[in-house]
């Protein structure tokens, strides 16, 4: 789905949508019942480099100082992060965490954070835009990823034909949106067809308080003990006192 | 300065175990390890690859001591899978940070050593770095200092670097490298004239802890000894940012005139020339008396985090 059928989809009355460069995207929407919705997002599969990274942390910190309550949608079709000598030079790292600390800032502040994933997301341009949300749906043909089975392969020294087969048995390393749905990424997959529908309706609800990814990952048997364990290590240092 | 009880040979801070880590950097005595190897958190994902498992996942978590102020402490182990983050692993951390939200811990040091996400089990140590992200602002929104401290062989890589800079303060020494996609990965992806990954004095250059302490991509530089760092962590943590509109549109600030003022740059050197910092011999040579007399870049001091 292109930028501009889902915009359509999702807001059939319209909304407005400017282009901010580096592949990014700011604009609202006016939804009946709703209300306003603040957007932002990155487009084209375009790599998530520092610019980029900076451009959508300031629109997020400039809602917060505006004490917006509006929620905000997070689009995302992004590729890796921009992988470049020049950007883990000047800090790669730090812009990532900076967008994710925004975005987690913006959801302590009362703003419900949706992210909608309609394209690709890969390895830490997925943790610090998708992965940074509240909520997290995707569209069936979204393609989250960590690093695709060829770079394993090589970095596991294990043959691809392995890799493939295994990945048929186990969505703990493959790529794509069923494994990461396994894992509790993805919150729900919103037929095409339901866009405007189903996003009234989450904006409704409220926000999840917590996060809850890992239950949701063992509930449905992409990740097998993480919830568990986090929970033991919590009831050990609560008996520790 | 030793940590009491301990000799100069252990306190090596780059050659210890994640354990010896965890320990040495407590006040003697008073680690207690939180799910330790009788809990059996061995990785259920590893047999299908053919690996050996530990019953510690690769890293350490407990509680204990530090000057005597109840702290948490978590240290990965690089020596196994490089540290990376797998699903019970990351599970460990996640609980950890969780915990010390809830109980409202002064602070939690968190030793990094980790290429970043295990790739046997890719999505869960995806999902588990950003479960850590969360579980970091929420300790942080608790009050709770979190220090990352990187000084291991694998360094803070992948999600670890991003780990780490959302962390209240990050301590080195001139082993820790910081990065997001290693040096081998930028080859790999984009050629050996992007990024030769064999040239060690580049790849220190701009991923090493001595450049990313002139610039502001760490708050404290230390010798490589567990003490140091355990020094460090104390003197960091009544100074810790607190996690606040102000400290990130501070952080936005900063970022972006660091972009404004070296966005040219491809080499640490250019950054340091255009700084008007002219140290007396390459950076990485230099002793560690002779580094700490180098002044970090003025932008290099800050509660911006």
């Amino acid at each position: 789905m292109t930028r501009d059928e889902l915009l359509t989809a999702l807001f059939p009355a319209g909304c407005s949508i400017q282009p901010g460069g580096f592949g990014t995207l700011r604009g609202m929407a006016e939804l009946p019942g709703t209300g306003r919705v603040e957007i932002i997002g990155i487009e084209a599969g375009t790599p998530l480099g520092i610019e980029g990274a900076l451009i959508l942390s300031g629109h997020v910190l400039d809602l917060v100082a505006a004490a917006s309550r509006a929620p905000l949608l997070v689009l995302v079709d992004t590729a890796a992060q921009e992988m470049a000598r020049r950007e883990e030079l000047l800090g790669l790292n730090e812009a990532l965490a900076h967008l994710a600390k925004s975005l987690a800032l913006a959801a302590e502040t009362g703003m419900f954070t949706l992210g909608l994933l309609y394209g690709r997301a890969a390895a830490g341009a997925f943790i610090a835009t998708a992965l940074s949300t509240q909520m997290l749906v995707a569209l069936p043909d979204a393609y989250p990823s960590v690093m695709d089975l060829p770079s394993i392969a090589r970095v596991t020294k294990l043959k691809l034909e392995t890799l493939e087969a295994l990945a048929q048995t186990t969505p703990i390393f493959a790529p794509g949106l069923e494994p990461l749905f396994a894992t509790g990424a993805i919150a729900e997959i919103w037929p095409p067809e339901a866009l405007a529908a189903r996003l009234a309706a989450t904006l409704a609800a409220p926000p999840p308080r917590a996060d809850t990814r890992d239950a949701l990952g063992q509930a449905r048997g992409g990740r097998k003990r993480a919830h568990d364990i986090a929970a033991q290590v919590m009831a050990q240092a609560a008996a520790h006192g | 300065m030793n940590a009491p009880g301990m000799n100069a040979q252990s306190d090596y801070y780059y050659e210890a175990s994640a354990r010896e880590r965890a320990q040495g950097l407590l006040d003697p005595g008073s680690f207690t390890e939180f799910m330790g190897p009788q809990s059996r958190c061995l990785s259920p994902h590893l047999a299908q690859f053919n690996l050996t498992g530990a019953f510690d996942d690769g890293i350490i978590i407990g509680a204990g001591l530090l000057q005597g102020m109840p702290v948490y402490v978590a240290a990965q182990e690089g020596r196994f899978m490089g540290g990376a983050f797998g699903e019970l692993h990351g599970a460990k951390l996640v609980g950890l940070l969780r915990a010390a939200a809830a109980h409202k811990i002064t602070a939690v040091l968190l030793a990094l050593d980790t290429g970043g996400v295990r790739l046997q089990e890719a999505n869960a140590g995806e999902m588990a770095i950003s479960e850590v992200l969360r579980a970091i602002v929420a300790a942080r929104r608790a009050g709770v200092a979190v220090i990352a401290l990187v000084g291991g062989r694998a360094g803070a890589f992948g999600g670890g670097g991003i780990i780490a800079a959302s962390c209240s303060r990050i301590i080195v020494s001139g082993h820790g490298r910081i990065s997001v996609s290693g040096p081998e990965v930028i080859e790999t992806n984009k050629g050996v004239e992007e990024f030769d990954s064999k040239d060690r004095g580049l790849v220190w250059r701009v991923t090493g802890g001595r450049s990313r302490a002139l610039l502001g991509g760490a708050d404290a530089y230390v010798a490589d000894r567990i003490s140091a760092f355990r020094d460090a962590a104390l003197a960091q943590i009544p100074n810790a940012p607190p996690f606040t509109l102000e400290s990130l549109q501070a952080e936005q600030a900063r970022l972006s005139q660091r972009l404004a003022a070296y966005g040219t740059c491809r080499d640490a050197t250019e950054i340091w020339r255009q700084a008007g910092l002219e140290p007396p011999a390459p950076v990485a040579d230099l002793s560690e008396a002779d580094y700490a007399g180098l002044s970090r870049l003025p932008e290099a001091d800050h509660d911006a985090r």
